[in-house]
């Protein structure tokens, strides 16, 4: 909300000060000021001036050079190619050094061998436009109006009136009230302890009845609380005078016409929303604020054609519809040049409905901006009369006797229990009641027996809260004092969130760097990851209204994130990437109005040096890290987003601990990943379920241990974990430990065996394990290897 | 023998002197003491003395043994001193080349600060909440004190699943699930992602975070709300942070506040950075809405309190002097490995 600083001071008066202050000080009780603007802060030396001759250029048809008294000794010649001048022209004048709007300088100079001492400048140059001063053409030299000041010299911001010093306030949704120049006057009177005087609008009428020229009915008073109209007769439809078409400009509205700019004018003093029918485009003179037909249409005043719902409220005449209430009026009834009698509608519409109608049309309007935050129907008589009284003092027509209303609005007055000791204790502070009730009633708030009655426009108080808060912000909120808390508490993190931090440090200290996508996705991405068609996980939480199709639903699983982070790094030529996220997969849940989120720890990877083991040892790493112990490792032949023969799958019971592979080369090149690359995701929940939370002690072991190497030979796709599991259960407990030290395959091996090596330590609790007991754990071994096929290597 | 030992004595510092290795040290022990050594063979002889002679010519040999002894024992310690230094010199490296570790992980820059806050807010007696980004609208904006067509949804564009599920806008609705489940007092922060339906430029995402905080007891006052957010502005920014409550306006809090840090670069004065103001603001605030407490079936008469609500990626980005939001998503390890 931008607001003229002479508009405000019309209703309160203000000593001098900087901007700057006048921002703090009203910024601090409430109205936050976004910013200032000294209007024509970017002219500088130009001022009045006069032609006073107009000859020929020597050297130039098409140039003129002017003798121009511009309030100095002696006048000043000026080379122009304008065509608008006459002797005796007031035109402002650029002098040498000058600026103006956009950074342009102006300096003398010699333009075709006559030297010009200055620049006569247009409208345009100034910054304004011809709405600013009508009948002032653009292509060409701005000839000031008689509503300029023709004083010779004078700085033309002042003589034609851009020197306004203009506020722009961001006013929160619970104050309509201060949409308007009053409103701000208000809170600016309270802030700076200065009277403020609201003049009671009055209208000298005299030109028939109104009531005889129009009814008003509501027919829909839940939606419509209040409906007042005034006629007025003989319209005279001309520009606005100077002053009125400044303060709209500086508040950032252009000036139309007398009777356009009367709404505007109120519509930003009152803060109340004006409209104007033309009487004589009316079907019948009966307005009904109703409800749409469904299926009703109207042609707007932007031309558009809207179909209306039986949830709008309309302002209609016998037939049809002529506004959409607090919305837009209808084209065919708004007020044109050879309208002779209007009809001035000031009314309360219902703030949400104004609000659905408003998005269901698609046409938020500065006014349904206003009505859907609830207005104040006590505010739309001052608002009507002050219409009226403009229309008088413009002479703009003849306004008619009488207000034709209806007003269904609810006229019980808030009231609140004053409760001092309640504010004092609820705020931290201890200010007298009695500065309670003056701030109060400096706000316009009644104080009778121990109750405080909300002024009308005041919609937002409710409860003591709200009155604490008027105490709090006029009082100041950074007198309030700083105190800590009453009382103890143990803060901390749960045992689940401690895990989560542990998760974090050792994925940190294996080497992965921490990522964080975007927990929505393009649906195209399950077809990237080779996701088939008939899989559960294709069933996602979907956006309804998504920025677009590539954010448009929610993961259920975080693999194509990952997949984007490995392919924006290749494509950024990071030559290697070791990644990893404690990311949230989103998964609808049959008979649950919310998804399960659930959590999973994702790793990617590639780079030289890197394969599968690589990755499975960040995960190996990362579960030893987690005390996760207990879990088998199986070859995922299946996994369609994995290369068949590098992908694991780790399992405790029947659950899916996680997965870790290679991706299949189809996805990593649908993600531009140009090397190979690993990927791990492991099931934050089971992790956590099923780590061991509890550490004891072993004992140091107290007789030494015996190391013995076994080296085998046996087919090729016996998985290692196969034979190591084989000689744990034979060897029994006192292996300690048994090592994978040696793959082969080659030479001395025949074609589809391989040659595995095993380091073994053997150890006792309870004695020296003798060379019997250690060979004969070794034969039981050796036993059991060869019953699946693997024998010792000769 | 008297001239035997005196020159055995001689030969021996001389060829001591001369030896160059441990090794050739130790064969002159032998040589010079050993069982079938020089000294050894001289004592073999001693029957022969007189008795007279026996005492003197033994003490002598006794003089002339250990002192042959300890000048093998000196003459050991300098050479194993000299083949050290020999040694030591032989092994110099190039300390400047580079240490071998393995590659270290980075922090992503708002697990950064957001651990470091977490961590003020415990050490004030705070929990950590949680509650779904999938949220029920009702807990996103019913609860809170934002009915449906309540202007204030237009401040925050929404992302609809339908009607009734939104990706919350904010982290407030834990406020309302934490007071469902547990009963004052409470102290809770609820850190986590947050939906508004912007478009991706240099300061708006679609998903940001946020971190909620909740105090809810008997005599909770502004004042409290004042000291607490204080201390935790005055330990994430330094002791010399200034800041200012401003009022403002959130539905599910009154009165309410927005606080302002004054601006690093001008301190006050007014620059590009904090738009002239002298003042950035960095969360909003306020005493919780006695009706959302109602809501939640705690008594507004009996109990009061304060929440409050921090912008997670602004405070990161002038913390690490970062201008543009989409860094923290685009995951360039160029970026990350600077954390």
């Amino acid at each position: 909300m931008k607001i003229s600083t002479k508009w405000m001071h019309d209703f309160v008066q203000l000593e001098d000060m900087s901007p700057r202050a006048f921002s703090e000080a009203l910024t601090m009780s409430g109205s936050k000021v976004e910013g200032y603007e000294q209007e024509g802060s970017e002219i500088e030396n130009v001022v009045v001036g006069q032609v006073l001759s107009i000859s020929p250029h020597p050297n130039a048809d098409k140039l003129v050079v002017c003798s121009v008294d511009v309030g100095q000794d002696s006048p000043i010649a000026i080379v122009t190619g304008a065509t608008n001048l006459t002797e005796g022209d007031y035109v402002p004048v650029a002098l040498h050094g000058s600026k103006l709007p956009g950074g342009v300088n102006i300096k003398k100079g010699k333009l075709r061998g006559v030297e010009s001492q200055g620049m006569m400048c247009g409208i345009e140059e100034l910054g304004l436009t011809t709405n600013d001063f009508p009948g002032v053409i653009a292509d060409g030299i701005f000839i000031l109006t008689d509503e300029c000041d023709h004083t010779l010299g004078m700085d033309i911001k002042k003589a034609i009136g851009l020197d306004d010093m203009v506020f722009d306030f961001e006013i929160t949704s619970n104050r309509p009230d201060c949409l308007s120049i009053i409103g701000l006057a208000r809170e600016a009177a309270v802030t700076f302890h200065k009277p403020f005087a609201l003049p009671k609008p009055e209208v000298k009428g005299g030109h028939g009845d109104a009531a005889e020229l129009l009814n008003v009915k509501i027919s829909a008073p839940d939606l419509c609380y209040r409906y007042a109209a005034r006629v007025v007769k003989n319209v005279r439809v001309a520009p606005s005078p100077r002053w009125m078409r400044e303060r709209l400009r500086a508040c950032g509205v252009r000036p139309i016409n007398n009777i356009v700019d009367i709404t505007n004018y109120v519509m930003l003093e009152y803060g109340q929303p004006m409209h104007a029918f033309d009487y004589n485009l009316m079907a019948g003179h009966n307005i009904d604020a109703r409800r749409a037909v469904d299926g009703e249409t109207i042609t707007t005043l932007d031309g558009v054609e809207r179909t209306l719902t039986s949830d709008m409220l309309v302002i209609a005449d016998d037939q049809k519809p002529m506004a959409v209430a607090g919305v837009m009026g209808g084209e065919f009834s708004s007020i044109f040049d050879n309208t002779t009698t209007i009809v001035f509608e000031s009314a309360c519409f219902s703030g949400p409905s104004v609000r659905v109608t408003a998005k269901k049309l698609g046409m938020r309007t500065e006014s349904s901006g206003r009505f859907e935050k609830g207005l104040d129907p006590e505010n739309c008589i001052p608002a009507l009369e002050r219409a009226c009284q403009l229309v008088e003092l413009l002479d703009a027509g003849d306004v008619c006797d009488g207000i034709v209303e209806v007003d269904c609005s609810d006229k019980t007055p808030r009231s609140i229990p004053l409760d001092a000791e309640w504010i004092n204790r609820f705020l931290g502070i201890q200010i007298p009641e009695q500065d309670m009730i003056d701030i109060l009633k400096s706000l316009e708030f009644k104080v009778e027996n121990g109750q405080v009655i909300a002024p009308s426009f005041r919609s937002d108080i409710e409860c003591k809260a709200d009155i604490a808060e008027e105490i709090a912000r006029f009082y100041g909120y950074n007198k309030i004092p700083s105190t800590t808390i009453r009382g103890s508490a143990q803060g901390g993190y749960t045992l689940e969130q401690q895990f989560k931090r542990s998760v974090n440090t050792a994925m940190l200290a294996l080497g992965y760097s921490e990522v964080s996508t975007y927990s929505f996705i393009s649906p195209k991405e399950y077809d990237r990851i080779r996701m088939p068609a008939d899989s559960d996980l294709r069933r996602s939480v979907v956006i309804a209204n998504p920025l677009g199709e590539d954010t448009s639903i929610m993961r259920t699983t975080a693999l194509p994130s990952m997949c984007q982070v490995l392919g924006n790094n290749f494509a950024d030529r990071n030559l290697s990437a070791a990644v990893y996220e404690l990311a949230t997969e989103y998964i609808p849940q049959e008979g649950q109005a919310l998804p399960l989120e659930k959590k999973c720890v994702i790793l990617g990877q590639y780079g030289p040096e890197v394969d599968f083991y690589s990755i499975k040892g960040a995960v190996e790493g990362l579960l030893e890290s987690l005390r996760v112990t207990e879990y088998d490792v199986t070859a995922a032949k299946d996994e369609p987003a994995f290369h068949p023969g590098r992908c694991a799958k780790l399992t405790i019971g029947d659950k899916q601990l996680g997965i870790v592979g290679e991706l299949h080369p189809l996805v990593q090149e649908a993600y531009g990943i140009g090397s190979r690359a690993y990927v791990a995701m492991l099931d934050f929940s089971l992790m956590y379920e099923n780590h061991v939370a509890d550490i004891q002690y072993k004992p140091l072991p107290r007789f030494p241990a015996v190391t013995r190497d076994l080296a085998l030979v046996c087919d090729d796709n016996i998985p290692v974990l196969t034979l190591q599991n084989t000689i744990r259960k034979a060897a029994g407990q006192r292996l300690e430990k048994l090592e994978l030290f040696d793959v082969y395959k080659g030479k001395q091996i025949p074609e589809g065996k391989k040659s595995v090596a095993f380091s073994l330590l053997l150890r006792s609790h309870d004695s020296t394990l003798t060379d019997a007991e250690c060979d004969s754990m070794i034969q039981k071994a050796i036993k059991a290897l060869h019953e699946i096929g693997a024998e010792l290597r000769s | 023998m008297r001239e035997k030992l005196e020159s055995i004595r001689e030969i021996a510092k001389s060829r001591l002197q001369e030896v160059k290795d441990r090794k050739a040290l130790d064969g002159l022990r032998v040589y010079f003491l050993g069982k079938k050594g020089e000294l050894t063979s001289i004592l073999k002889q001693m029957g022969k003395l007189s008795p007279e002679e026996r005492p003197i010519i033994g003490q002598l040999a006794n003089e002339v043994r250990s002192e042959i002894e300890s000048f093998i024992e000196k003459r050991g310690q300098q050479l194993k001193e000299e083949e050290q230094n020999a040694r030591l010199a032989a092994e110099c490296i190039d300390v400047t080349m580079p240490g071998k570790h393995n590659a270290l992980g980075h922090k992503h820059p708002l697990s950064v600060v957001l651990e470091e806050m977490e961590e003020i807010f415990i050490g004030m007696g705070f929990d950590i909440a949680e509650g779904p980004e999938v949220e029920l609208d009702y807990y996103n904006f019913e609860a809170l004190n934002i009915p449906k067509n309540h202007p204030a949804r237009d401040t925050q564009d929404t992302f609809y699943i339908d009607d009734n599920i939104v990706l919350r806008t904010q982290t407030s609705p834990v406020q309302i699930r934490t007071m469902e489940k547990r009963k004052p007092p409470i102290r809770i922060i609820a850190p986590g992602r947050v939906y508004r339906s912007d478009a991706v430029d240099a300061t708006h995402s679609p998903l940001f975070h946020q971190i909620e905080g909740l105090v809810v007891d008997k005599g909770i006052t502004m004042a409290d709300l004042k000291g607490t957010l204080e201390v935790f502005v005055r330990r994430l920014y330094g002791e010399d942070a200034q800041v200012r409550f401003r009022p403002h306006h959130f539905p599910f809090t009154e009165p309410s506040a927005e606080v302002d840090i004054q601006c690093f670069a001008c301190h006050g004065e007014g620059c590009r950075l904090c738009k002239g103001e002298g003042w950035i603001e960095i969360l909003g605030c306020g005493m919780v809405h006695p009706k959302v407490l109602s809501i939640c079936d705690i008594d507004p008469e009996e109990y009061s309190g304060f929440a409050f609500g921090i912008g997670l990626e602004r405070v990161v980005m002038r913390r690490f002097n970062i201008n543009d939001l989409r860094l923290f998503y685009d995951n360039d390890l160029r970026f990350l490995s600077q954390f």
